[in-house]
């Protein structure tokens, strides 16, 4: 496996659904490829970074707004008949 | 009406009693998510009132179909669902398509040959544990989601973030399983380059390799 076919497999790894015999090639690989080894523990880090926490807050005036629409649409649907 | 800790009370409690009939509940679902509901819109949109609108209709929509809520997935899960395809239904607006595949405006199957190599190699100087303490870490995250093409964007969001199956993100975008594939590497790749100009350690940077093993 080279650096580039390494590449292609990439998603399927970093996954862990890559199927078992490129599974080995890949690690074979990257005991040997510092770079390859790097990139895949870059990528790790990129993914887990944007997965935790929630970037935005929510605007003030924006969040009264919402509970009204809330609470409107409840009256609506939760009418006595 | 019940007692209410918001902290204390799990969403699947809080999702029966507003099942039952109790607004406040509902209300406090409404808090707990709305931020995440609003940050995934904004990601998706880059456009503050399209974002508190998808958000607004999220929580309406969740309202309404609460009976048929049945808990197979979790309830945050089940909202995030709701709201990416409110988000995906505002893009389709504004490129005039309705309802109609994503991919019919963008250029023809990606090929995995024309991804890009990896040029800054490096380690980071910190750990994603230590980054999302660090202040500055928000704004170098969503300057390098900004700076993707839309088409990766939203493949990096509702597959890494949100944690849908290639499949469903596949349906959801109107994308083959196999152009999904190669626009969440190109994200990958894209975001990770950026992200290791910024914090990679030039003292640890490895030249790109030409292995053969
Ligand atoms: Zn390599």
């Amino acid at each position: 496996m080279k650096c580039e076919e390494l590449l292609k497999q990439l998603n399927e790894y970093v996954d862990g659904t890559v199927d078992p015999g490129i599974c080995a090639e890949f690690e074979r690989h990257m005991a040997g490829c510092n770079p390859c080894q790097v990139v895949v523990d870059n990528i790790r880090k990129t993914i887990t970074l944007y997965r935790a926490g929630v970037p935005y807050e929510l605007p003030l005036e924006f969040r009264d707004r919402l509970h009204q629409a809330l609470r409107a649409k409840w009256r609506e649907t939760h009418s006595a008949d | 009406m019940t007692e209410l800790n918001p902290s204390a009370t799990t969403d699947l409690e809080l999702v029966h009693r507003a099942k039952a009939g109790d607004l406040a509940a509902f209300e406090a679902l409404a808090t707990r998510h709305a931020e995440r509901v609003y940050s995934l819109a904004l990601r998706m949109l880059r456009h503050e009132q399209d974002a508190e609108d998808v958000t607004q209709q999220t929580f309406l929509s969740a309202l309404e179909s609460l009976p048929g809520f049945r808990g197979e997935s979790s309830f945050s899960t089940w909202l995030l669902r709701i709201a990416s395809h409110a988000a995906l239904k505002v893009i389709r607006k504004r490129r005039g398509l309705d309802l109609t595949s994503l991919e019919a405006v963008t250029e023809p199957a990606e090929e995995f040959g024309q991804i890009p190599h990896p040029e800054f190699i490096a380690d980071w100087r910190w750990s994603p544990a230590q980054l999302v303490e660090q202040h500055e870490t928000r704004r170098l995250l969503e300057e390098a989601l900004a700076r993707l093409d839309e088409k990766h964007r939203l493949v990096f969001l509702l597959r890494d973030v949100e944690g849908f199956s290639i499949r469903e993100t596949a349906t959801a975008l109107g994308l083959s399983e196999g152009n999904t594939k190669v626009r969440l590497l190109r994200a990958r790749l894209q975001l990770r380059e950026q992200l290791t100009q910024a914090l990679g350690d030039p003292a640890t940077r490895l030249t790109p390799g030409h292995h053969e093993h």
